[in-house]
């Protein structure tokens, strides 16, 4: 590869070629600001925010998608440069409200930080056009996602990361000049359209034009009800993040941290959803089993991330019948907690509030769906993400660094390493096959790691020896690239026996309602923190954890027996994308 | 689409723009051609058209939808049957346009931008014929009227049905 020298504030740099100014002044220590840039994903030069000076250029250059070129030299930092970015900035808060004391992102916001960063002390211009987006247009139809167009810069991160990474663009730009905003087309509801309510928008956006809907009081009313039971679960994928919002590296392990917070808020019965998961590859794996014995609809896809799910509703209906009937761990626990735990505490089921957290933005959306209610309730009632947990702690006045390490509550709260995982790309592949290598072959299977399905290649393919059986496998992280196999699996060309899909980049930690920032560095340290629990914890097979095996035999059985069915599984609904689909059943109805 | 259309323009409407789209399937450089086809025939861009325009050639409906907003030669609702345009540009604006702006808004009750419930009128703004030295300037449906005046509104709209 043909390399280039040239000149960024008086240091020589030699970069590859085709290498943009941006990078090669960031391989070189020097920082230049962005707000709509986004590596590999944005590169669109539209916020004016990282112009530099190019020696001998007639106009200052956008650094994020100008390419370096041989002897040139660059400022980054001149007076120019400084004044342009610092009209640039003014001329965006022009039309931003003021109000970030009151803002969701406040303090965590990127077009601040610029404006703190640049020393702004004055915006001198009003709004440019009367027609600007007002509190009108905020949308907050979803459960999900809430959609600010007066915060939004039109940056278009979200507009790339839903195009190019989820393959959906639910939303893009309509109208031009200041009419522009980000919106599903029509000018729609989100909780109308196509939108897979993953959350990715919310995690890119750099201001509050986008963010997760804020279900804290809710919660906070049912905690200060005397009448409430109120019990929590916790997603595997938490743990490895909500330190991070607490000034702690990203990957940081703080499961017991965070069962010792919830306590310190008042919830009372602290559940782990890393039991279900535990209970999913059991329900899963018979399930798959039973699938491959008998001559079932292969492959068969998991069904444990919501925002895949209603993906597949809207784009592949027709597929349906290729997902697992499991209902996600979220959504099973909820299901036990409302029907199996008050039982057995002799408490009334209508007085339980089941909380959830959760990585995730469209767990909001998987709460309310009709099907969830198995219980004779809704089984889960509210969702929070991670950021809103930790939004809770703060509130409180959680000293983070000081809580001791607290342990989960019986019966729901032990889990094995094979749960954690779930939270990983390939992490319930790779559950799913320690144990149903040994409930096939009833031997011990040699190396439980199964590396090859590991890490952030967007497909990982896998096969293995299973008894007799060559087990084919396959694991797809984001829509985008989930959306290749089910067309292989429509042109009929996948010889896969089970797939695993997870919508967010890197699987849960890399959800839609992690702590911002989340980008590739953060999610590759929260799955070596992901693995490095697993590997720490003493039972690391579904099938041997204990409390999983006591639930079967004191209340639901056997895996697919009639309890489990009624509790555990599910069904799907098909959407279509612009309209409903016709003639086409319900998918899961095998059971 | 169409429904609510006059003329007898619908069958080949729509056999027309079937073929565009059967011609331009999986490809989404046809949308700008398809839409300007569809909004030559239809005078507006129907709704279902434009999710059948993004299901058949593969572009998101954000796009289609982008696209049309985006583009002052593409229209949302339907059109009047005839057109008006009044110059507002700066010769026509200090030459007396805005008080005609008003007489035909008033003439008309809708306001520029709009379309009359009999669907008989749209009105529209513009900026600059390119004929100052005749300034104010009003076009309907391509036809020059110069010197425009409050006055003259109601005699010169009567003649279009």
């Amino acid at each position: 590869m043909a390399t280039v020298t040239l000149t960024i504030d008086n240091q020589k740099v030699e970069v590859e070629q085709g290498t943009t100014i941006l990078e090669a002044a960031k391989n070189a220590g020097i920082e230049i600001p962005t707000l709509c840039y986004m590596k590999d994903i944005n590169a669109i030069g539209a916020c004016r925010i990282c112009v530099v000076e190019v020696e001998g250029a007639r106009a200052l250059q956008a650094a994020c998608v100008a390419p370096v070129g041989e002897g040139m030299v660059v400022k980054t930092n001149s007076e120019l440069v400084r004044k342009s970015r610092k009209m640039t900035l003014e001329l965006i808060l022009s039309d931003h409200p003021q109000e970030c004391l009151t803002c969701l992102r406040n303090t965590n916001c990127e077009l601040q930080a610029l404006s703190e960063a640049f020393g702004l002390r004055e915006v001198r211009f009003t709004r440019g056009a009367a027609k600007s987006a007002t509190a009108d247009d905020i949308d907050d139809s979803a459960p999900s996602i809430v959609r600010d167009p007066r915060k939004c810069v039109l940056c278009r991160r979200c507009v790339a990361v839903c195009e190019k990474v989820q393959g959906v663009k639910a939303i893009g730009p309509i109208n031009r000049g200041f009419e522009t905003v980000i919106a599903p087309a029509f000018d729609q509801n989100l909780i109308d359209v196509n939108c897979a309510m993953c959350g990715q928008c919310s995690l890119v956006c750099p201001t509050g034009a986008i963010t997760e809907k804020d279900d804290t009081e809710k919660v906070w009313a049912a905690l200060n009800d005397a009448n409430k039971e109120v019990v929590v679960q916790t997603a595997p994928a938490t743990r490895v993040a909500i330190a991070e919002e607490f000034g702690q590296d990203p990957g940081t392990i703080s499961t017991g941290k965070m069962v010792a917070a919830l306590r310190r808020l008042g919830f009372n019965k602290i559940f782990d959803t890393d039991f279900s998961a535990d209970l999913t590859i059991m329900e899963e794996g018979t399930e798959l089993i039973q699938r491959v014995t008998q001559g079932g609809t292969l492959p068969m896809i998991t069904s444990c991330s919501p925002g895949w799910i209603k993906y597949i509703e809207h784009y592949y209906p027709d597929l349906l019948p290729h997902l697992s009937t499991c209902k996600s761990p979220q959504q099973m626990l909820g299901a036990l907690i409302k029907d199996y735990y008050p039982k057995n505490a002799g408490i009334a089921p209508e007085n339980i509030y089941s909380v959830s957290i959760m990585p995730c933005t469209a767990k909001k959306f998987e709460a309310q769906r009709d099907e969830m209610n198995d219980s004779g309730y809704q089984d889960v009632d509210v969702v929070l993400t991670t950021r809103e947990l930790a939004r809770m702690c703060r509130n409180a006045g959680i000293d983070w660094d000081t809580l001791p390490e607290e342990n989960y509550d019986d019966p729901l709260g032990m889990s094995t390493g094979a749960a954690v995982i779930f939270g990983a790309t390939g992490g319930v592949m790779e559950a799913a096959v320690r144990t149903a290598y040994e409930l096939i072959t009833k031997e011990e299977m040699p190396d439980i790691n199964l590396t090859p399905v590991r890490g952030m290649e967007g497909i990982k393919e896998a096969t293995l020896k299973v008894g007799d059986l060559d087990v084919k496998v396959a694991v797809a992280h984001t829509l985008g690239n989930a959306r290749k196999l089910l067309d292989l699996i429509r042109e009929g060309k996948a010889d896969h026996h089970f797939i695993e899909v997870m919508c967010c980049p890197g699987g849960c930690i890399g959800g839609g309602g992690q702590p911002i920032p989340t980008n590739l560095d953060v999610r590759l340290a929260r799955i070596a923190g992901t693995y490095q629990a697993d590997e720490e914890l003493p039972i690391r097979k579904s099938h041997e954890n204990p409390a999983i095996t006591d639930i079967y035999e004191k209340y639901l059985g056997q895996p697919l027996g009639e309890l489990s069915h009624k509790l555990l599984h599910t069904h799907y609904v098909p959407r279509g994308v612009y309209r409903k689909p016709e003639g086409l059943p319900d998918g899961g109805s095998e059971h | 689409m169409g429904a609510e259309c006059n003329c007898n323009c619908q069958a080949d409407s729509s056999k027309k723009i079937d073929e565009l789209l059967s011609q331009y399937r999986g490809n989404p450089n046809g949308l700008i051609v398809v839409l300007a086809a569809i909004q030559q025939d239809n005078g507006y861009l129907p709704k279902d058209l434009m999710i059948r325009v993004a299901e058949e050639l593969n572009v998101p409906l954000t796009d289609v939808y982008g696209v049309a907003t985006f583009y002052t030669a593409f229209t949302l609702r339907p059109r009047g049957r005839n057109s008006i345009n009044l110059c507002l540009g700066t010769a026509c604006y200090v030459k007396g346009a805005p008080e005609v702006h008003d007489a035909i808004e008033k003439e008309l009750k809708i306001k520029a931008g709009d379309t009359t419930e009999d669907r008989r009128f749209t009105f529209d703004v513009v900026r600059c014929l390119g004929a100052c030295g005749i300034a104010p300037v009003m076009t309907v449906n391509g036809e020059v009227h110069p010197r425009m005046t409050a006055e003259k509104v109601s005699e010169v709209l009567s003649k279009y049905e």
